[in-house]
């Protein structure tokens, strides 16, 4: 490339930076450094005028390199870049100077010293400019075709709705049956539609859909590949098959806490609200005396979530208890009532006037299940009671499946402390995964009701279609590069990858680690673990940090 | 030979509205996202921070807003109302009325300088009525599009004729105050609603002493209070003396959960109190706070560890009741009576601010969208949804999410935006 001639553009952002810089004495001080041909401030550089004026001199001036000093480039950075790919300057030529963040902002009351230090990063963003070097984006094809792990209620509605979008859907399901948790319980909270019959329907539309195949009996054994392009080994029975698919949806559910050894659980007197809902569903149920208690086994030090769907489950139960036997008497042990949202206090409200009796305990003081009564301290009442009971009732939470861990590995994505899939970011990424093409919904990312889950399910489904129906994945140039010369295979690297995207290969050169470009984030975790300092970072190699850290040193005159 | 997807409309340019429009543009779908406000961003826009990791909310909204700006499938709508809706599923017709900004947004580099030469001063909408502000305006610091607006109610030109400063100081030739409100017609296969919440007016609790005594605020005035670029620099002070607030009472369930207001929970108050009491913690260390709840719903993830960090860590104190009633001492401090939970006595709390936990309701004209659209509220004027069919309207074709549909948190409401999504994709590609 001909020498480097650098353009520096600096912004005032109104009073943002303005306010408190000498911007015009900035853009004089930027003319002084090597390399720069030309300095502007303006106003907003980020405006249309701005932006033409970057334009106008990359043509005029015959910039090769353009440095904007302003905002963030969190923000900014895609827009500048754009900016110089339409005056024919390759994207990766331009380079951000944050001064608005970094300086204005943080050192309002000390305008000088904030002005000496946006010079010294204008020096230093100067000196890494001068050594980019232009960079390609390439494009990978996606396979048409999405895999959903879990064929529950959340799973089933991915399928369909992608299936309906016109793409082809393998749906895995561990059990024999599709339908997951709910084929199991009696009737849901707050409508009482019956919870198998919701989900053997949609198992049927789900089976009548040619776009969906159903793979029961069946688990993931291996994942290979990245965004677009992975490679899912299922074992079903003995058989094993090979899936090539753009996109996979974890949707594999949660399992509900067995209470072994806490409060006296025995299956029998002392029982799960799964289990109080088999008996209800099978007509089994014969009790006139029912004490429920919440929070079992959640909300402790062990295990301190609450899982949100506990409390109404519950009130829903109870009032089905009333429901077939009208003179049974029903206590609910609390903590704090769970009724969220617009349609469920109401609910709440309505069990009270069923004559269920109510009782706060506090963690401090537990209940005690005895024979025959439970001992509860009323915190209401400030005073201790005895409940007798012909069945105790325990409310347990969704825990993770014991599997997920498995799972998580073999998808290379986290769990959290709970086992829990842990999605990109908590609040604005719910359904994603950081790994491009894996999202997650439902139970198997925190415990939610059948109504979440299925919005979730959408949720999923939309995120997932995006590469689908795009047809490619650009692959950002900012990522990692081996030199195969240095590289001795020791496979460091591989397992430092947070987004399995570098593997060791066999080649004529012997082991070497080879960097697969759609899943590579450019972290840089790799190129810093690699003890023959065999990886680079593309736009970011050690001679233009080496080139942009240096000239801090240096005292602005 | 394929026929092209058709368009969606988004109403609301708030994280749902803004979510959906971004799923279905990456989608390759057309998309036009109507926002009444003259930027979009929305109620998150408002707020300091986000439970329960502590972002600050507008930094990781920008990203998100300067996205939808530049998408070349999506085409904003800001100062826009939806005005008619005549069709069916996958076949809309839909009138927009697009209000006069009389500033060129081509023009305007959001200098400023025609808000400083502005003689008008009316309290400010973004700041909760904290700060004054111009007839011309940015609608707030981060807003997107970047450009000023000026608001006819009050510009002294557009209401008496006189002034037409800030067309002189402005040296862009920006100001046109020749604008005319337009109507255009739009064509679209499924809209999605995402109209938010306000914040319930809690003057209508007297007992509270909300608008009597000013040292009783709102959650959303105390976001702005706290906040870097709101009225106050983020220095948490009293509105009556400008003192720093070391004692703050948290109070819950501020017209939710109450027979005579909103029966309903709105849901996100218990997360969103400890979260402003851990700002105020972080921003002094001096700082005591109280959470009057009744009970702690803590039920998302990772919300009940956050609860637990609040008490061990940031100083609060959760102490279980419904306060009877605020009153205020001689030098404008709140007292909080409430019936101490082990004692059952009635006690009181002096405190340096009281923020009142208020509920969630549906946006202002909300009744009229919903005739425009054809579609059913509930009985709290939220977006009638099944609980099993959850982001569906009862028109088909019309698709909600977010907070319209029901209080929500920000993780629920982009699952849900992204979910309508994926709803609409579905009917525009029958």
């Amino acid at each position: 490339m001909n020498e480097a001639k650098v353009g520096v553009f600096v912004c005032h952002c109104g009073t943002n930076i303005g306010g408190f810089l000498d911007v015009p004495g900035l853009a004089k001080y930027a003319l002084s450094l090597p390399h720069v041909v030309f300095s502007q401030d303006s106003q907003y550089t980020c405006s249309d005028a701005g932006l033409t004026e970057i334009k106008n001199a990359i043509a005029e001036k015959k910039l090769n390199r353009v440095v904007v000093a302003s905002c963030t480039p969190r923000t900014h950075e895609p827009l500048f870049r754009s900016t110089c790919k339409d005056a024919g300057l390759n994207p990766y030529l331009f380079q951000f100077v944050n001064i608005r963040d970094q300086c204005s902002w943080v050192h309002m009351q000390e305008k000088e010293r904030a002005t000496e230090k946006a010079k010294a990063l204008i020096r230093m963003g100067v000196a890494r400019a001068v050594l980019l070097e232009p960079l390609e984006e390439t494009e990978v094809e996606v396979n048409p075709c999405a895999l959903v792990i879990g064929g529950g209620i959340t799973g089933m509605t991915c399928a369909l709705s992608l299936a309906n979008r016109g793409f082809e859907v393998k749906l895995i399901e561990k059990e024999d049956q599709l339908g997951g948790t709910l084929n199991s319980l009696y009737k849901l909270y707050p409508t009482n539609e019956e919870a198998s019959r919701l989900v053997q329907e949609k198992a049927k539309d789900v089976k009548k859909n040619s776009k969906v195949e159903v793979l029961t009996s069946s688990e993931v054994k291996e994942v290979e590949g990245f965004v677009g392009n992975y490679d899912v080994t299922v074992r079903q029975r003995e058989r094993e098959r090979l899936f090539k698919t753009g996109v996979i949806i974890v949707a594999t559910g949660a399992e509900t806490l067995k209470p072994v050894g806490m409060y006296g659980y025995d299956g029998e007197k002392v029982i799960t609200q799964m289990e109080l809902e088999q008996m209800l569903k099978e007509g089994g149920f014969n009790a006139d005396t029912v004490v429920m208690i919440q929070c079992v086994g959640s909300r402790n030090e062990k295990r301190a979530y609450c899982s949100k769907v506990c409390c109404l489950t519950a009130l829903k139960n109870a009032m089905l208890i009333k429901e077939a036997n009208p003179d049974a008497q029903v206590f609910m042990l609390y903590r704090d009532m769970v009724t969220q949202g617009t349609k469920y206090e109401d609910y709440y409200g309505k069990t009270r006037e069923t004559g269920i009796t109510f009782i706060k305990y506090s963690p401090e003081r537990q209940p005690v299940v005895e024979n025959g009564s439970v001992r509860v301290y009323d915190e209401f009442l400030g005073e201790e009671l005895s409940l007798p009971y012909d069945l105790v009732v325990l409310s347990t939470p969704m825990v993770a499946h014991p599997d997920s861990a498995d799972l998580a590995q073999k998808l290379k994505v986290p769990v959290d402390e709970y086992g829990f899939f842990l999605e990109a970011h908590v609040k604005l990424r719910p359904v994603d995964f950081a790994t491009d093409g894996i999202y997650v919904c439902g139970c198997a990312h925190w415990p939610a009701n059948v109504g979440e889950s299925i919005s979730q399910a959408y949720g999923a489904s939309s995120r997932a279609s995006i590469p689908l129906s795009v047809g490619h994945v650009k692959t950002e140039p900012l990522i990692a590069m081996v030199d195969e010369d240095e590289c001795v295979g020791c496979g460091l690297c591989e397992l430092t990858c947070p987004f399995k995207a570098i593997r060791i290969e066999e080649t004529e050169k012997g082991r070497k680690a080879k960097v697969i470009a759609a899943s590579c984030k450019g972290c840089g975790a790799c190129g810093a673990g690699c003890p023959e300092k065999a990886i680079t970072m593309r736009h970011f190699t050690d001679e233009q940090l080496l080139a942009q850290v240096i000239p801090l040193a240096e005292v602005t005159s | 030979m394929e026929e092209k997807p058709k368009a969606v409309l988004v109403i609301g340019g708030g994280i749902a509205g803004i979510q959906a429009a971004l799923d279905l543009g990456d989608m390759g779908i057309k998309v036009h996202l109507v926002e009444r406000k003259p930027a979009i961003g929305g109620r998150m826009a408002q707020l300091d921070k986000t439970f329960p990791t502590n972002d600050c909310s507008i930094c990781i909204l920008a990203p998100k807003l300067a996205d939808c700006f530049r998408h070349p499938n999506i085409t904003l709508h800001t100062l826009s109302e939806v005005k008619n809706v005549t069709g069916q599923m996958g076949d809309f017709s839909v009138k927009l009325r697009k209000y006069a900004r009389f500033v060129k947004e081509n023009e305007c580099v959001n200098c400023g300088e025609c808000v400083a030469k502005c003689p008008v001063k009316v309290p400010d909408e973004f700041d909760m009525g904290l700060r004054k502000r111009e007839a011309i305006y940015p609608y707030y610091l981060q807003g997107v599009p970047a450009v000023m607006t000026i608001d006819r109610e009050n510009c002294l030109y557009l209401t008496r004729g006189v002034c037409r400063i800030c067309e002189k100081f402005c040296t862009r030739g920006a100001i046109d105050f020749e604008q005319k409100d337009t109507d255009v017609t739009l064509h679209v296969g499924a809209i999605i609603v995402a109209t938010g919440f306000d914040p319930f007016d809690p003057s209508g609790i007297p007992q509270y002493g909300y608008k009597r005594y000013r040292n009783v605020v709102t959650s959303l005035e105390y976001e702005r209070l706290i906040c870097a670029s709101g009225p106050t620099g983020g220095h948490l002070t009293r509105p009556s003396d400008k003192k720093p607030a070391e004692t703050i009472a948290f109070i819950q369930c501020v017209g939710s959960r109450d027979l005579k207001n909103n029966r309903y929970c709105s849901s996100v108050c218990c997360m969103h109190a400890t979260k402003e009491a851990m700002l105020a913690y972080e921003h002094n260390p001096k700082v005591k706070s109280h959470i009057f709840y009744m009970d702690l719903r803590a039920a998302g993830k990772g919300f009940q560890k956050y609860v637990a960090r609040g008490e061990q860590d940031y100083n609060i104190s959760y102490i279980r009741g419904r306060v009877a009633k605020i009153t205020e001492d001689r030098n404008e401090n709140p007292i909080v009576w409430y019936e101490e939970p082990q004692s059952s006595k009635t006690e009181k709390m002096t405190a340096d601010l009281a923020v009142l936990a208020t509920s969630l309701v549906p946006r202002k004209g909300v009744e009229e969208l919903v005739k425009v659209l054809g579609v059913e509220l509930d009985e709290y004027n939220f977006f009638k949804t099944d609980p099993l069919n959850p982001l569906d309207t009862t028109r088909p074709g019309i698709f909600v999410c977010g907070c319209c549909r029901e209080p929500t948190d920000i993780p629920e409401s982009v699952a849900q935006a992204s979910g309508a999504a994926e709803r609409a994709a579905e009917t525009i590609m029958r």
